[in-house]
């Protein structure tokens, strides 16, 4: 465990020194290119002045409930499709169709019916989640051996008590990378829409990047990059990292 | 036709099968898997159904589990038609069909929760008792893709034993294990067997294995299922299947499934 830490620690070092050196080569003019602490002040300054903290919390409230909802609403539509052939043929065509379409294509559509506002950006993160679950669970549920709902019933386990000690445990691995990639898209297209498009209800990461590049303040760019690296990778760690060591010990598949 | 208790009389029959007949239709296909079915089982007894893959032996194990309903006739357990799958009648699977998102614990409680009337320590008693019986309780926190094959069946087995069904449906149960852990299990089964007197009925395609357990053996052959011919097996238990005796039933029954199974092939 310490040794990973200690790999991982090293390797991030290197990539900062090897910044740095570019840096000090002075091959880019300072202006595309600051140095690692140049944008260290950056993050301090905007930390202290609270832009930093409200652009973030801004833009995870509208992560989290926009994801909420894709996944209240997604889950249920999942099982459906997985249930009955008429919502397959209808409800998951759909699903299968729009979630080809590049989230960020909802964009201009969300503008112009809720305008610049919340809703709009939830509108994007929820579209995003939605149809790349609803395909996961139908998947998953289609995924699991039969044997287990007739052992199931056979022991006199039926209908909403199947569902959800049954059919959802089983098909929670397929659940799981169903989330994941509905977070994946879920962020980009709020990343895309908030640099896009102004939001008047409050200033997301994807602003704070936006006037970076208008004010040719690469620091600041880079400064919000980074921070939405983080938020990415402390999401993975608390909040599926879990679950997944959960599925792994279970049901015995390799480590990832 | 008389429609009282067959062969062993005084005990109550258990389970009656009368007449039942079951088709499966898809697009392509139309089978006949079971063709006037006609059996009586009685309470506490050890039956082994016999016969070659597609010869309705599930299908009639199905029916009887009530998780599938006949298109003819009528299957009765104690008296009563069968509706539906109910904690009297538990089914046990060929592959380990126990759950793997749960402990070999919360596996065996999970049938232990759809009873009714039991509290949460009623459980974990019984749950701790079927799992000593079948020498695994302390593998009870395990998962389950850490036991070995055998052992997932005995803990199949427990799970099945736990919410104390009168009859047990055991579908190939031992089919996909080596023959050393069969042997294990079929000195396991013959005890509890012994010990808690469930009505057993027990499919598989192993005259040897149907020889060493059960008290009837019935044969049966396939297009439509049917059944062939019945044999009891008055040895005594616990038996070893590798004795001699048992040899000579399991010799005489193959050959006579040889015979029709060849005539079918020649016919």
């Amino acid at each position: 465990m310490i040794a990973r830490w200690a790999v991982a620690s090293l390797f991030f070092a290197c990539l900062i020194g090897l910044w740095q050196l570019a840096v000090n080569a002075q091959i880019w003019s300072p202006l595309l290119l600051p140095s690692p602490a140049n944008v260290l002040v950056y993050l301090w300054s905007s930390v202290e002045d609270g832009t930093l903290w409200e652009a973030t919390l801004v833009t995870v409230r509208r992560l989290l409930i926009g994801y909420g909802l894709g996944i209240l609403v997604g889950l249920p539509l999942g099982l459906l499709t997985a249930s009955f052939r008429w919502s397959q043929d209808t409800i998951g065509v759909l699903a299968l169709g729009l979630q080809t379409l590049p989230s960020v294509c909802w964009v201009p559509l969300a503008l112009l019916w809720f305008g610049q506002t919340e809703s709009a950006m939830l509108f994007v993160v929820v579209m995003g989640t939605l149809w790349s679950l609803i395909i996961a669970t139908d998947t998953g549920v289609r995924t699991i051996p039969p044997i287990y709902s007739r052992a199931a019933r056979s022991m006199g386990s039926s209908g909403f008590h199947t569902w959800t000690h049954v059919i959802l445990p089983a098909a929670l691995p397929f659940l799981l990378s169903g989330m994941k990639q509905g977070w994946a898209f879920a962020w980009r297209s709020l990343m895309a829409a908030e640099i896009y498009v102004t939001i008047l209800t409050g200033f997301g990461l994807g602003h704070l990047l936006h006037y970076g590049r208008e004010l040719s303040a690469m620091d600041q760019v880079i400064g919000v990059m980074l921070v939405i690296v983080m938020i990415g990778l402390a999401v993975d760690k608390t909040l599926f990292a879990p679950v997944e060591r959960f599925l792994h010990r279970r049901w015995g598949t390799a480590r990832g | 036709m008389q429609n009282v208790t067959p062969a062993i009389d005084a005990v109550p029959t258990k389970l009656v099968l009368e007449h039942v007949s079951k088709w499966f239709r898809t697009s392509s296909l139309h089978v006949q898997a079971l063709d006037d079915v006609t059996l009586h089982i009685a309470e506490g007894e050890f039956v082994c159904l016999v016969g070659p893959s597609g010869c309705g032996k599930s299908t009639l194990l199905n029916l009887i589990a009530g998780l599938d309903r006949p298109d003819g006739g009528t299957v009765q357990a104690d008296g009563q038609p069968i509706n539906g799958p109910g904690p009297h009648r538990l089914m046990m699977f060929q592959e380990a069909a126990l759950f793997p998102w749960l402990t070999v614990l919360g596996n065996v409680l999970f049938g232990l929760k759809l009873v009714k009337g039991l509290s949460a320590p009623e459980r974990r008693e019984k749950a701790e008792y079927f799992l000593e019986l079948v020498g695994l309780k302390r593998f009870m926190h395990s998962n389950v893709h850490e036991l070995s094959g055998g052992m997932r069946q005995r803990v199949a087995l427990a799970r099945s034993l736990a919410p104390n069904p009168s009859v047990l449906l055991m579908d190939e149960p031992f089919g996909a294990l080596d023959a050393l852990t069969r042997e294990q299990l079929y000195g396991d089964i013959q005890r509890i067997w012994s010990q808690h007197r469930k009505t057993i009925v027990f499919v598989t395609h192993n005259v040897r294995e149907a020889v060493c357990l059960g008290d009837r053996v019935i044969l049966f052959s396939p297009n439509p299922g049917r059944i062939r011919e019945e044999f009891s097996i008055p040895l005594p238990r616990s038996r070893d299947i590798n004795s001699v005796d048992l040899a000579r039933y399991s010799t005489e029954i193959t050959r006579v499934l040889k015979g029709y199974v060849q005539n079918e092939v020649a016919g």
